[in-house]
Protein backbone atom coordinates (compact mmCIF):
# COMPACT_ATOMS: atom_id res chain seq x y z
CA UNK A 1 0.00 0.00 0.00
CA UNK A 2 1.42 3.33 -0.93
CA UNK A 3 1.59 6.43 1.49
CA UNK A 4 -1.41 8.24 -0.11
CA UNK A 5 -3.35 4.99 -0.32
CA UNK A 6 -2.88 4.78 3.52
CA UNK A 7 -3.55 8.45 3.88
CA UNK A 8 -6.75 8.51 2.07
CA UNK A 9 -8.01 5.72 4.22
CA UNK A 10 -7.12 7.33 7.26
CA UNK A 11 -10.43 8.19 9.09
CA UNK A 12 -9.26 12.01 10.56
CA UNK A 13 -11.96 12.17 13.46
CA UNK A 14 -10.27 9.00 14.39
CA UNK A 15 -6.94 10.68 14.52
CA UNK A 16 -8.14 13.40 16.23
CA UNK A 17 -10.24 11.54 18.91
CA UNK A 18 -7.03 9.36 19.28
CA UNK A 19 -4.94 12.44 19.58
CA UNK A 20 -7.44 14.43 21.99
CA UNK A 21 -7.26 11.30 24.13
CA UNK A 22 -3.43 11.11 24.18
CA UNK A 23 -3.93 14.42 25.39
CA UNK A 24 -5.89 14.52 28.27
CA UNK A 25 -3.94 10.92 29.44
CA UNK A 26 -0.95 13.08 29.28
CA UNK A 27 -2.50 15.89 31.02
CA UNK A 28 -4.16 13.48 33.80
CA UNK A 29 -0.45 12.25 34.13
CA UNK A 30 1.69 15.14 34.37
CA UNK A 31 -0.91 16.34 36.93
CA UNK A 32 -0.14 13.83 39.17
CA UNK A 33 3.69 13.50 39.02
CA UNK A 34 4.01 17.24 39.63
CA UNK A 35 1.89 17.08 41.98
CA UNK A 36 2.89 13.94 44.06
CA UNK A 37 6.82 14.23 43.22
CA UNK A 38 7.67 17.92 43.17
CA UNK A 39 5.15 19.20 45.31
CA UNK A 40 3.23 21.38 42.81
CA UNK A 41 0.55 23.67 44.67
CA UNK A 42 -0.35 23.61 48.12
CA UNK A 43 1.18 20.96 50.75
CA UNK A 44 -1.57 19.01 52.03
CA UNK A 45 -1.33 16.84 55.15
CA UNK A 46 -2.73 13.13 55.37
CA UNK A 47 -5.65 14.56 57.11
CA UNK A 48 -6.26 16.64 54.42
CA UNK A 49 -6.37 14.32 51.51
CA UNK A 50 -8.35 11.81 53.88
CA UNK A 51 -11.35 14.77 53.90
CA UNK A 52 -10.69 14.60 50.33
CA UNK A 53 -11.48 11.36 50.10
CA UNK A 54 -14.00 10.78 52.25
CA UNK A 55 -16.04 14.07 51.04
CA UNK A 56 -15.87 12.52 47.69
CA UNK A 57 -16.98 9.30 48.69
CA UNK A 58 -20.15 10.40 50.98
CA UNK A 59 -20.83 12.84 48.22
CA UNK A 60 -20.70 10.13 45.09
CA UNK A 61 -22.94 8.44 47.72
CA UNK A 62 -25.47 11.01 47.32
CA UNK A 63 -25.16 11.38 43.43
CA UNK A 64 -25.55 7.05 43.44
CA UNK A 65 -28.50 7.50 45.33
CA UNK A 66 -30.07 10.64 43.03
CA UNK A 67 -28.69 8.76 39.47
CA UNK A 68 -30.65 5.52 40.70
CA UNK A 69 -34.20 7.19 39.83
CA UNK A 70 -32.45 8.49 36.51
CA UNK A 71 -31.30 4.78 35.63
CA UNK A 72 -34.00 2.94 36.77
CA UNK A 73 -36.94 5.14 34.64
CA UNK A 74 -34.58 4.91 31.68
CA UNK A 75 -34.80 1.25 32.06
CA UNK A 76 -38.63 0.56 31.65
CA UNK A 77 -39.04 3.40 29.69
CA UNK A 78 -35.93 5.09 27.62
CA UNK A 79 -36.55 8.50 29.01
CA UNK A 80 -34.30 10.68 30.84
CA UNK A 81 -36.33 12.17 33.88
CA UNK A 82 -35.07 15.66 33.86
CA UNK A 83 -37.80 16.34 36.88
CA UNK A 84 -36.10 13.87 38.70
CA UNK A 85 -34.02 16.75 40.33
CA UNK A 86 -37.18 18.09 41.63
CA UNK A 87 -38.22 15.02 43.62
CA UNK A 88 -35.30 15.59 45.54
CA UNK A 89 -35.43 19.16 46.08
CA UNK A 90 -39.27 18.59 46.84
CA UNK A 91 -38.21 16.31 49.55
CA UNK A 92 -35.73 18.32 51.41
CA UNK A 93 -37.53 21.40 51.26
CA UNK A 94 -40.64 20.03 53.29
CA UNK A 95 -38.58 17.38 55.17
CA UNK A 96 -36.78 20.80 56.61
CA UNK A 97 -39.53 23.47 56.60
CA UNK A 98 -42.09 21.54 57.51
CA UNK A 99 -40.89 19.26 60.04
CA UNK A 100 -37.51 20.08 60.83
CA UNK A 101 -37.77 23.80 62.12
CA UNK A 102 -40.17 22.71 64.38
CA UNK A 103 -37.90 19.52 65.86
CA UNK A 104 -34.76 22.40 66.19
CA UNK A 105 -36.95 24.68 67.81
CA UNK A 106 -38.86 22.63 70.65
CA UNK A 107 -34.73 20.71 71.09
CA UNK A 108 -35.93 17.42 70.27
CA UNK A 109 -33.89 17.13 67.35
CA UNK A 110 -30.53 17.01 69.79
CA UNK A 111 -32.23 15.18 71.98
CA UNK A 112 -33.67 12.51 70.07
CA UNK A 113 -31.59 12.78 66.99
CA UNK A 114 -32.23 8.88 65.80
CA UNK A 115 -35.82 9.57 65.49
CA UNK A 116 -35.58 12.87 64.18
CA UNK A 117 -33.27 11.45 61.22
CA UNK A 118 -36.25 8.46 60.89
CA UNK A 119 -39.28 11.53 60.80
CA UNK A 120 -37.28 13.95 58.68
CA UNK A 121 -36.69 11.09 56.46
CA UNK A 122 -40.06 9.66 56.07
CA UNK A 123 -41.41 13.35 55.23
CA UNK A 124 -39.02 13.96 52.49
CA UNK A 125 -39.39 10.30 51.08
CA UNK A 126 -43.33 10.72 51.32
CA UNK A 127 -42.97 14.03 49.13
CA UNK A 128 -40.77 13.15 47.01
CA UNK A 129 -42.83 10.08 46.13
CA UNK A 130 -46.28 11.73 45.42
CA UNK A 131 -44.62 14.07 43.51
CA UNK A 132 -42.96 11.57 41.59
CA UNK A 133 -46.72 9.72 41.27
CA UNK A 134 -48.15 12.94 40.24
CA UNK A 135 -45.63 14.15 37.38
CA UNK A 136 -45.42 10.56 36.38
CA UNK A 137 -49.67 9.94 35.95
CA UNK A 138 -50.02 13.69 35.05
CA UNK A 139 -46.73 14.69 32.54
CA UNK A 140 -45.75 11.48 31.63
CA UNK A 141 -48.20 8.41 31.19
CA UNK A 142 -50.63 10.49 28.51
CA UNK A 143 -47.50 10.53 26.59
CA UNK A 144 -46.07 7.35 26.55
CA UNK A 145 -47.00 6.62 22.59
CA UNK A 146 -45.77 9.79 21.34
CA UNK A 147 -42.25 10.72 20.06
CA UNK A 148 -39.59 11.06 22.81
CA UNK A 149 -38.68 14.51 22.27
CA UNK A 150 -41.77 15.25 23.56
CA UNK A 151 -41.51 13.61 27.43
CA UNK A 152 -38.32 14.73 26.94
CA UNK A 153 -39.81 18.87 26.77
CA UNK A 154 -42.60 17.42 28.92
CA UNK A 155 -39.65 16.78 32.09
CA UNK A 156 -38.36 20.29 31.63
CA UNK A 157 -41.51 21.86 31.60
CA UNK A 158 -42.42 19.61 35.01
CA UNK A 159 -39.54 20.45 36.33
CA UNK A 160 -39.89 24.31 36.03
CA UNK A 161 -43.55 23.94 37.65
CA UNK A 162 -42.62 21.79 40.68
CA UNK A 163 -39.35 24.78 41.26
CA UNK A 164 -42.17 27.30 41.44
CA UNK A 165 -44.59 25.79 43.33
CA UNK A 166 -42.32 25.04 45.96
CA UNK A 167 -41.29 28.28 45.78
CA UNK A 168 -44.85 29.66 46.52
CA UNK A 169 -45.04 27.28 49.48
CA UNK A 170 -42.07 27.96 50.89
CA UNK A 171 -40.46 31.24 49.82
CA UNK A 172 -37.45 31.67 47.99
CA UNK A 173 -35.31 32.58 50.63
CA UNK A 174 -32.18 29.66 51.43
CA UNK A 175 -33.61 28.02 54.57
CA UNK A 176 -31.59 25.82 57.19
CA UNK A 177 -31.74 22.39 57.28
CA UNK A 178 -31.59 21.00 60.80
CA UNK A 179 -28.70 18.69 61.93
CA UNK A 180 -28.96 17.16 65.11
CA UNK A 181 -25.82 18.36 67.30
CA UNK A 182 -24.09 14.73 67.96
CA UNK A 183 -23.68 15.21 63.80
CA UNK A 184 -21.64 18.05 64.24
CA UNK A 185 -17.72 17.83 64.43
CA UNK A 186 -15.45 15.24 64.20
CA UNK A 187 -14.67 11.70 64.85
CA UNK A 188 -11.42 9.41 65.47
CA UNK A 189 -11.54 6.30 63.58
CA UNK A 190 -8.17 4.84 63.99
CA UNK A 191 -6.39 7.32 64.97
CA UNK A 192 -7.67 9.65 62.12
CA UNK A 193 -10.46 12.26 62.46
CA UNK A 194 -13.27 12.40 60.02
CA UNK A 195 -16.03 14.59 59.48
CA UNK A 196 -19.03 13.05 61.38
CA UNK A 197 -21.50 13.58 58.71
CA UNK A 198 -19.90 12.64 56.06
CA UNK A 199 -19.19 9.19 57.23
CA UNK A 200 -22.93 8.54 58.65
CA UNK A 201 -24.03 10.09 54.74
CA UNK A 202 -21.57 7.51 52.88
CA UNK A 203 -23.03 4.53 55.21
CA UNK A 204 -26.49 5.36 55.14
CA UNK A 205 -26.32 5.31 51.10
CA UNK A 206 -24.11 2.19 50.89
CA UNK A 207 -26.61 1.16 53.11
CA UNK A 208 -29.29 2.55 51.14
CA UNK A 209 -28.05 0.97 47.76
CA UNK A 210 -27.58 -2.67 48.75
CA UNK A 211 -31.50 -2.33 50.21
CA UNK A 212 -32.70 -1.41 46.78
CA UNK A 213 -30.19 -3.72 44.90
CA UNK A 214 -32.20 -6.67 47.01
CA UNK A 215 -35.18 -5.38 46.37
CA UNK A 216 -34.94 -5.32 42.62
CA UNK A 217 -33.12 -8.67 42.42
CA UNK A 218 -35.31 -10.54 45.16
CA UNK A 219 -38.70 -9.19 45.34
CA UNK A 220 -41.67 -9.81 43.34
CA UNK A 221 -41.97 -6.18 42.78
CA UNK A 222 -38.39 -5.74 41.74
CA UNK A 223 -38.85 -8.78 38.97
CA UNK A 224 -41.75 -6.41 37.54
CA UNK A 225 -39.64 -3.64 37.31
CA UNK A 226 -36.35 -5.67 35.49
CA UNK A 227 -39.03 -7.52 33.26
CA UNK A 228 -40.56 -4.56 32.09
CA UNK A 229 -37.31 -3.15 31.65
CA UNK A 230 -37.16 -5.84 29.00
CA UNK A 231 -39.54 -6.53 27.61
CA UNK A 232 -42.88 -4.66 28.15
CA UNK A 233 -45.28 -7.09 26.20
CA UNK A 234 -44.11 -10.27 27.16
CA UNK A 235 -43.81 -8.98 30.98
CA UNK A 236 -47.89 -8.21 30.28
CA UNK A 237 -48.15 -11.91 29.16
CA UNK A 238 -46.46 -12.89 32.72
CA UNK A 239 -49.47 -10.85 33.91
CA UNK A 240 -47.84 -7.76 35.27
CA UNK A 241 -49.35 -4.27 35.05
CA UNK A 242 -47.16 -2.52 33.10
CA UNK A 243 -47.87 0.74 33.71
CA UNK A 244 -48.51 0.15 37.13
CA UNK A 245 -45.10 -0.82 37.47
CA UNK A 246 -43.41 1.87 35.61
CA UNK A 247 -45.25 4.22 38.46
CA UNK A 248 -43.52 1.89 41.02
CA UNK A 249 -40.42 2.38 39.00
CA UNK A 250 -40.62 6.25 39.70
CA UNK A 251 -41.79 5.84 43.55
CA UNK A 252 -38.98 3.72 43.65
CA UNK A 253 -36.29 6.40 42.01
CA UNK A 254 -37.91 9.27 44.26
CA UNK A 255 -37.49 6.86 47.44
CA UNK A 256 -33.72 6.70 47.16
CA UNK A 257 -33.93 10.87 46.14
CA UNK A 258 -35.99 11.40 49.27
CA UNK A 259 -33.26 9.71 51.25
CA UNK A 260 -30.37 11.35 49.39
CA UNK A 261 -32.39 14.73 50.46
CA UNK A 262 -32.22 14.38 53.55
CA UNK A 263 -28.47 13.05 53.66
CA UNK A 264 -27.77 16.00 51.70
CA UNK A 265 -29.55 18.81 54.02
CA UNK A 266 -27.57 17.38 56.50
CA UNK A 267 -23.87 17.95 54.65
CA UNK A 268 -25.00 21.34 53.09
CA UNK A 269 -27.33 22.61 56.19
CA UNK A 270 -29.16 24.36 53.68
CA UNK A 271 -32.16 24.09 50.84
CA UNK A 272 -33.49 26.20 49.03
CA UNK A 273 -36.23 25.62 45.36
CA UNK A 274 -33.28 25.77 42.88
CA UNK A 275 -31.72 22.75 44.85
CA UNK A 276 -32.51 20.07 42.83
CA UNK A 277 -30.72 20.86 39.53
CA UNK A 278 -27.32 20.62 40.22
CA UNK A 279 -27.47 17.59 42.14
CA UNK A 280 -29.95 16.53 39.34
CA UNK A 281 -27.32 16.76 36.26
CA UNK A 282 -24.63 15.72 38.58
CA UNK A 283 -26.56 12.40 39.41
CA UNK A 284 -27.70 11.94 35.74
CA UNK A 285 -23.59 12.36 34.82
CA UNK A 286 -23.08 9.31 37.33
CA UNK A 287 -25.63 7.99 35.35
CA UNK A 288 -24.37 8.02 32.18
CA UNK A 289 -20.79 7.46 33.23
CA UNK A 290 -21.47 3.67 34.94
CA UNK A 291 -24.17 3.42 32.04
CA UNK A 292 -27.51 4.81 31.96
CA UNK A 293 -29.85 1.54 32.75
CA UNK A 294 -27.78 -0.06 35.21
CA UNK A 295 -28.07 -0.22 38.57
CA UNK A 296 -25.03 -1.18 39.37
CA UNK A 297 -23.61 1.03 37.37
CA UNK A 298 -25.28 4.18 38.78
CA UNK A 299 -23.70 3.08 41.81
CA UNK A 300 -20.18 2.92 40.64
CA UNK A 301 -20.41 5.67 38.24
CA UNK A 302 -21.62 7.96 41.72
CA UNK A 303 -18.92 7.02 43.83
CA UNK A 304 -16.36 7.49 40.63
CA UNK A 305 -17.94 11.45 40.27
CA UNK A 306 -17.96 12.10 43.99
CA UNK A 307 -14.50 10.96 44.49
CA UNK A 308 -12.62 12.48 41.08
CA UNK A 309 -14.44 15.59 41.99
CA UNK A 310 -13.04 15.74 45.28
CA UNK A 311 -9.48 14.77 44.80
CA UNK A 312 -9.32 15.65 41.18
CA UNK A 313 -9.14 18.95 41.78
CA UNK A 314 -5.99 18.81 44.43
CA UNK A 315 -4.59 15.83 43.00
CA UNK A 316 -4.78 16.54 38.77
CA UNK A 317 -5.28 19.79 38.34
CA UNK A 318 -3.05 21.88 41.28
CA UNK A 319 -0.22 19.68 39.70
CA UNK A 320 -0.68 21.43 36.39
CA UNK A 321 -0.66 24.83 38.33
CA UNK A 322 -3.90 25.80 37.94
CA UNK A 323 -5.28 28.57 39.83
CA UNK A 324 -8.37 27.97 42.10
CA UNK A 325 -8.90 24.58 41.71
CA UNK A 326 -11.44 23.52 44.42
CA UNK A 327 -13.77 26.00 41.83
CA UNK A 328 -13.23 23.79 38.85
CA UNK A 329 -14.81 20.53 40.75
CA UNK A 330 -18.08 21.07 38.42
CA UNK A 331 -15.65 21.78 34.96
CA UNK A 332 -14.33 18.07 36.20
CA UNK A 333 -17.59 16.42 36.02
CA UNK A 334 -18.72 17.73 33.06
CA UNK A 335 -15.44 17.57 31.46
CA UNK A 336 -16.21 13.58 32.53
CA UNK A 337 -19.61 13.52 31.23
CA UNK A 338 -18.35 15.27 27.81
CA UNK A 339 -15.51 12.87 27.40
CA UNK A 340 -17.82 9.73 28.36
CA UNK A 341 -20.33 10.59 25.92
CA UNK A 342 -17.54 10.78 23.25
CA UNK A 343 -15.44 7.59 23.75
CA UNK A 344 -18.03 5.45 25.48
CA UNK A 345 -21.48 6.21 25.40
CA UNK A 346 -22.50 3.73 26.98
CA UNK A 347 -20.77 4.25 30.59
CA UNK A 348 -18.99 1.43 32.25
CA UNK A 349 -21.26 -1.29 32.73
CA UNK A 350 -23.57 -0.32 30.14
CA UNK A 351 -24.02 -2.14 27.03
CA UNK A 352 -24.16 -0.93 23.27
CA UNK A 353 -26.88 1.32 22.68
CA UNK A 354 -27.85 -1.15 19.19
CA UNK A 355 -30.91 -2.87 20.17
CA UNK A 356 -34.13 -2.10 19.43
CA UNK A 357 -34.98 0.36 22.52
CA UNK A 358 -38.65 2.16 23.17
CA UNK B 1 -68.50 -24.89 23.78
CA UNK B 2 -65.13 -23.57 22.07
CA UNK B 3 -62.70 -22.30 24.65
CA UNK B 4 -61.56 -20.05 22.24
CA UNK B 5 -63.78 -17.91 18.91
CA UNK B 6 -62.46 -14.97 16.88
CA UNK B 7 -65.53 -13.89 15.11
CA UNK B 8 -64.98 -11.36 12.09
CA UNK B 9 -61.94 -9.75 13.94
CA UNK B 10 -60.33 -7.24 12.12
CA UNK B 11 -57.12 -5.27 13.32
CA UNK B 12 -55.10 -2.26 12.56
CA UNK B 13 -51.55 -0.80 13.12
CA UNK B 14 -52.07 3.02 11.93
CA UNK B 15 -53.33 2.79 8.49
CA UNK B 16 -52.47 -0.75 7.92
CA UNK B 17 -55.34 -3.25 7.72
CA UNK B 18 -53.57 -6.15 9.23
CA UNK B 19 -56.27 -8.79 10.07
CA UNK B 20 -59.46 -8.27 7.99
CA UNK B 21 -62.50 -10.23 9.66
CA UNK B 22 -61.02 -13.11 10.76
CA UNK B 23 -62.97 -15.95 12.46
CA UNK B 24 -61.51 -19.39 13.96
CA UNK B 25 -62.95 -21.65 16.96
CA UNK B 26 -60.49 -23.85 18.82
CA UNK B 27 -62.20 -26.99 20.98
CA UNK B 28 -61.26 -27.42 24.19
CA UNK B 29 -58.28 -30.04 23.96
CA UNK B 30 -57.27 -29.79 20.48
CA UNK B 31 -54.25 -28.56 18.49
CA UNK B 32 -55.49 -26.15 15.64
CA UNK B 33 -52.43 -24.80 13.67
CA UNK B 34 -52.90 -21.32 11.72
CA UNK B 35 -50.52 -21.41 8.56
CA UNK B 36 -49.50 -18.70 6.39
CA UNK B 37 -46.50 -17.13 4.54
CA UNK B 38 -44.72 -13.72 5.66
CA UNK B 39 -46.82 -10.80 7.17
CA UNK B 40 -49.91 -13.23 6.34
CA UNK B 41 -51.05 -11.77 10.23
CA UNK B 42 -50.55 -14.84 12.32
CA UNK B 43 -48.41 -12.67 14.62
CA UNK B 44 -51.18 -9.96 14.34
CA UNK B 45 -53.91 -12.88 15.39
CA UNK B 46 -52.17 -13.94 18.41
CA UNK B 47 -51.65 -10.96 19.70
CA UNK B 48 -55.30 -9.68 19.64
CA UNK B 49 -56.35 -13.15 21.36
CA UNK B 50 -53.95 -11.75 23.86
CA UNK B 51 -55.42 -8.45 24.14
CA UNK B 52 -51.76 -7.06 23.16
CA UNK B 53 -54.01 -5.64 20.66
CA UNK B 54 -57.27 -4.87 20.20
CA UNK B 55 -59.56 -5.63 17.50
CA UNK B 56 -61.30 -2.21 16.21
CA UNK B 57 -64.31 -4.61 14.65
CA UNK B 58 -65.23 -8.09 16.12
CA UNK B 59 -64.75 -10.48 19.19
CA UNK B 60 -62.57 -12.77 20.76
CA UNK B 61 -64.63 -14.94 23.16
CA UNK B 62 -62.73 -17.26 25.60
CA UNK B 63 -64.19 -19.75 27.38
CA UNK B 64 -67.54 -18.09 26.42
CA UNK B 65 -66.09 -14.58 28.04
CA UNK B 66 -65.64 -11.36 25.93
CA UNK B 67 -61.75 -10.65 26.29
CA UNK B 68 -62.24 -7.33 25.53
CA UNK B 69 -63.56 -6.77 29.33
CA UNK B 70 -60.07 -7.76 30.52
CA UNK B 71 -56.78 -5.95 31.05
CA UNK B 72 -54.23 -7.23 29.36
CA UNK B 73 -52.25 -8.44 32.17
CA UNK B 74 -55.28 -10.29 33.53
CA UNK B 75 -55.10 -13.04 30.65
CA UNK B 76 -52.66 -14.73 32.28
CA UNK B 77 -54.64 -15.70 35.17
CA UNK B 78 -57.53 -16.09 33.39
CA UNK B 79 -55.43 -18.64 31.56
CA UNK B 80 -54.36 -18.08 27.93
CA UNK B 81 -50.38 -18.12 27.90
CA UNK B 82 -48.44 -17.36 24.81
CA UNK B 83 -45.05 -18.26 23.58
CA UNK B 84 -44.40 -15.23 21.17
CA UNK B 85 -41.82 -15.08 18.26
CA UNK B 86 -38.97 -15.19 18.58
CA UNK B 87 -39.07 -16.40 22.14
CA UNK B 88 -39.29 -13.31 24.23
CA UNK B 89 -37.27 -14.68 27.20
CA UNK B 90 -36.00 -12.11 29.21
CA UNK B 91 -32.54 -12.48 28.63
CA UNK B 92 -30.22 -10.64 31.77
CA UNK B 93 -32.92 -13.62 34.10
CA UNK B 94 -31.62 -16.81 35.09
CA UNK B 95 -33.69 -19.70 33.69
CA UNK B 96 -34.97 -20.17 36.98
CA UNK B 97 -36.05 -16.77 37.33
CA UNK B 98 -37.88 -17.00 34.21
CA UNK B 99 -39.74 -19.84 34.57
CA UNK B 100 -40.97 -17.81 37.95
CA UNK B 101 -41.74 -14.69 35.92
CA UNK B 102 -44.07 -17.41 34.30
CA UNK B 103 -45.72 -18.27 37.63
CA UNK B 104 -45.87 -14.28 38.44
CA UNK B 105 -49.65 -13.80 38.91
CA UNK B 106 -49.76 -17.61 40.72
CA UNK B 107 -50.06 -17.53 44.08
CA UNK B 108 -50.25 -20.96 45.23
CA UNK B 109 -47.89 -23.39 46.62
CA UNK B 110 -46.97 -25.55 43.71
CA UNK B 111 -45.10 -23.31 41.93
CA UNK B 112 -41.73 -25.31 42.74
CA UNK B 113 -42.90 -28.63 42.54
CA UNK B 114 -44.67 -27.13 38.48
CA UNK B 115 -40.35 -25.89 38.11
CA UNK B 116 -39.28 -29.65 38.59
CA UNK B 117 -42.15 -30.50 36.41
CA UNK B 118 -40.78 -28.11 33.83
CA UNK B 119 -36.96 -29.59 34.30
CA UNK B 120 -38.03 -33.19 33.87
CA UNK B 121 -39.90 -31.79 30.64
CA UNK B 122 -36.62 -30.11 29.77
CA UNK B 123 -34.06 -31.35 31.17
CA UNK B 124 -31.24 -28.98 29.41
CA UNK B 125 -32.90 -26.52 31.92
CA UNK B 126 -32.57 -28.01 35.20
CA UNK B 127 -28.83 -28.09 33.95
CA UNK B 128 -28.76 -24.63 33.16
CA UNK B 129 -30.91 -22.75 36.07
CA UNK B 130 -28.07 -20.51 36.67
CA UNK B 131 -27.45 -19.03 33.73
CA UNK B 132 -28.57 -16.26 32.15
CA UNK B 133 -31.40 -17.00 29.30
CA UNK B 134 -30.14 -14.85 26.65
CA UNK B 135 -26.76 -16.50 26.94
CA UNK B 136 -28.19 -19.71 25.66
CA UNK B 137 -28.64 -21.16 22.10
CA UNK B 138 -32.02 -20.54 20.25
CA UNK B 139 -33.18 -24.24 20.98
CA UNK B 140 -32.69 -24.15 24.69
CA UNK B 141 -34.71 -20.70 24.18
CA UNK B 142 -37.54 -22.30 22.90
CA UNK B 143 -37.72 -24.57 25.29
CA UNK B 144 -37.31 -22.45 28.32
CA UNK B 145 -40.15 -19.87 26.33
CA UNK B 146 -42.55 -23.24 26.65
CA UNK B 147 -41.16 -24.19 30.04
CA UNK B 148 -42.08 -20.42 31.08
CA UNK B 149 -45.33 -19.97 29.29
CA UNK B 150 -46.83 -23.53 30.59
CA UNK B 151 -45.72 -22.41 34.27
CA UNK B 152 -48.77 -20.35 34.06
CA UNK B 153 -50.90 -23.61 33.86
CA UNK B 154 -52.57 -22.30 31.13
CA UNK B 155 -55.77 -23.59 29.39
CA UNK B 156 -55.25 -22.50 25.85
CA UNK B 157 -51.56 -22.14 24.74
CA UNK B 158 -50.48 -20.26 22.00
CA UNK B 159 -47.15 -20.52 20.47
CA UNK B 160 -45.74 -18.43 17.50
CA UNK B 161 -43.82 -20.29 14.87
CA UNK B 162 -41.58 -22.12 17.87
CA UNK B 163 -39.31 -23.84 15.04
CA UNK B 164 -38.53 -21.03 13.61
CA UNK B 165 -34.47 -21.38 13.30
CA UNK B 166 -34.15 -24.29 15.09
CA UNK B 167 -32.20 -27.79 13.47
CA UNK B 168 -34.38 -30.17 12.38
CA UNK B 169 -33.63 -32.21 15.32
CA UNK B 170 -34.88 -29.37 17.91
CA UNK B 171 -38.13 -29.33 15.51
CA UNK B 172 -38.74 -32.63 16.39
CA UNK B 173 -38.08 -32.82 19.78
CA UNK B 174 -39.95 -29.52 20.20
CA UNK B 175 -43.36 -30.55 18.26
CA UNK B 176 -43.16 -33.83 20.27
CA UNK B 177 -43.48 -31.91 23.63
CA UNK B 178 -46.03 -29.56 21.79
CA UNK B 179 -47.78 -32.97 21.62
CA UNK B 180 -47.23 -34.31 24.95
CA UNK B 181 -48.34 -30.69 26.46
CA UNK B 182 -51.65 -31.22 24.70
CA UNK B 183 -51.91 -34.78 25.05
CA UNK B 184 -51.56 -33.86 29.41
CA UNK B 185 -54.91 -31.23 28.47
CA UNK B 186 -53.57 -27.88 27.46
CA UNK B 187 -55.27 -26.75 24.29
CA UNK B 188 -52.84 -25.39 21.83
CA UNK B 189 -52.77 -22.93 18.65
CA UNK B 190 -50.39 -22.81 17.11
CA UNK B 191 -48.74 -20.75 14.43
CA UNK B 192 -46.04 -21.87 11.80
CA UNK B 193 -44.80 -21.32 8.20
CA UNK B 194 -43.49 -25.22 8.63
CA UNK B 195 -46.62 -26.70 7.29
CA UNK B 196 -45.59 -29.93 6.97
CA UNK B 197 -44.52 -29.82 10.28
CA UNK B 198 -47.79 -28.81 12.37
CA UNK B 199 -50.32 -30.23 10.47
CA UNK B 200 -48.50 -33.57 11.31
CA UNK B 201 -49.36 -32.72 14.91
CA UNK B 202 -52.63 -30.96 14.28
CA UNK B 203 -56.25 -31.75 14.47
CA UNK B 204 -57.51 -28.65 12.12
CA UNK B 205 -55.79 -26.14 10.53
CA UNK B 206 -56.57 -22.84 9.26
CA UNK B 207 -54.55 -20.62 6.47
CA UNK B 208 -54.33 -17.19 6.73
CA UNK B 209 -53.69 -15.06 3.75
CA UNK B 210 -53.32 -11.41 3.53
CA UNK B 211 -55.28 -11.20 6.46
CA UNK B 212 -58.13 -13.29 5.59
CA UNK B 213 -58.70 -16.56 6.56
CA UNK B 214 -58.80 -18.94 2.82
CA UNK B 215 -58.80 -22.24 4.16
CA UNK B 216 -59.86 -24.48 6.96
CA UNK B 217 -60.24 -28.09 7.35
CA UNK B 218 -58.93 -31.07 9.02
CA UNK B 219 -55.39 -31.24 9.31
CA UNK B 220 -55.20 -34.63 6.79
CA UNK B 221 -57.76 -32.68 4.07
CA UNK B 222 -55.61 -29.73 3.90
CA UNK B 223 -52.29 -32.37 3.93
CA UNK B 224 -53.87 -33.78 0.17
CA UNK B 225 -55.12 -30.18 -0.29
CA UNK B 226 -53.42 -28.83 -3.75
CA UNK B 227 -53.07 -25.48 -3.20
CA UNK B 228 -51.45 -26.14 -0.05
CA UNK B 229 -49.00 -28.80 -1.56
CA UNK B 230 -48.17 -26.25 -3.96
CA UNK B 231 -47.78 -23.13 -1.78
CA UNK B 232 -47.05 -24.25 2.03
CA UNK B 233 -45.28 -28.10 1.39
CA UNK B 234 -43.56 -27.25 -1.84
CA UNK B 235 -45.36 -30.43 -3.39
CA UNK B 236 -45.78 -30.11 -7.49
N1 LIG C 1 -45.60 -3.08 14.41
C1 LIG C 1 -46.11 -3.03 13.16
N2 LIG C 1 -46.31 -1.85 12.55
C2 LIG C 1 -46.84 -1.78 11.31
N3 LIG C 1 -47.17 -2.84 10.61
C3 LIG C 1 -47.01 -4.06 11.13
C4 LIG C 1 -46.45 -4.21 12.46
N4 LIG C 1 -46.40 -5.52 12.73
C5 LIG C 1 -46.88 -6.16 11.64
N5 LIG C 1 -47.25 -5.28 10.69
C6 LIG C 1 -47.84 -5.61 9.38
O1 LIG C 1 -49.00 -6.36 9.57
C7 LIG C 1 -49.06 -7.43 8.67
C8 LIG C 1 -49.17 -8.75 9.42
O2 LIG C 1 -47.99 -8.96 10.18
P1 LIG C 1 -47.77 -10.22 11.11
O3 LIG C 1 -46.56 -9.95 11.92
O4 LIG C 1 -49.01 -10.53 11.84
O5 LIG C 1 -47.46 -11.35 10.05
P2 LIG C 1 -47.00 -12.84 10.28
O6 LIG C 1 -47.99 -13.68 9.58
O7 LIG C 1 -46.79 -13.11 11.70
O8 LIG C 1 -45.64 -12.89 9.47
P3 LIG C 1 -44.27 -13.67 9.80
O9 LIG C 1 -44.47 -15.07 9.33
O10 LIG C 1 -43.27 -12.96 8.98
O11 LIG C 1 -44.03 -13.57 11.26
C9 LIG C 1 -47.81 -7.33 7.82
O12 LIG C 1 -48.16 -6.71 6.63
C10 LIG C 1 -46.89 -6.48 8.59
O13 LIG C 1 -46.07 -5.70 7.74
MG1 LIG D 1 -45.19 -13.59 12.81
Amino acid sequence: MTLSQRLKETDWIDVILWLFRAVIIILIVVGIVRKLFFGAGVAYSTKDWLDFITSGLSQGGLYALIALGYTMVYGVLFMINFAHGEFFMSGAMTSAILVGATLDSTGFLDSQPLISIILLIFVSVLTSMVVALLTERIAYRPLRRAPRLVPLITAIGASFFWQNLFRGFFGSAVKPYPVPESLEGRVNIMGFDFLKVRIVVLIASIIALIALYLFVQKTRTGKAIRAVAEDKDVATLMGIDVDRTIAITFAVGAFMAGIAAVLWGMTFKQVNFTMGFVPGIKAFTAAVLGGIGSIPGAALGGFFLGLIEAVGPPLILEGLNLPGVHQLKDVIAFTLLVLVLIFRPQGILGEKMAEKKA
Amino acid sequence: MSILELDNVHAYYGKIHALKGVSLRVEQGEIVTLIGGNGAGKTTTLRTICALMRPTVGSVIFEGEDLSRYKPSALASRGIAMVPEGRGVFAKMTVLENLEMGAFHRKDKEIDADIERIYDLFPRLRERRTQLAGTMSGGEQQMLAMGRAMMSRPHLLLLDEPSMGLAPVLVEAIFSTIVDINKQGTTVLLVEQNALMSLEIANRGYVLQTGEIVLSDDARALKQNEMIQKVYLGIE
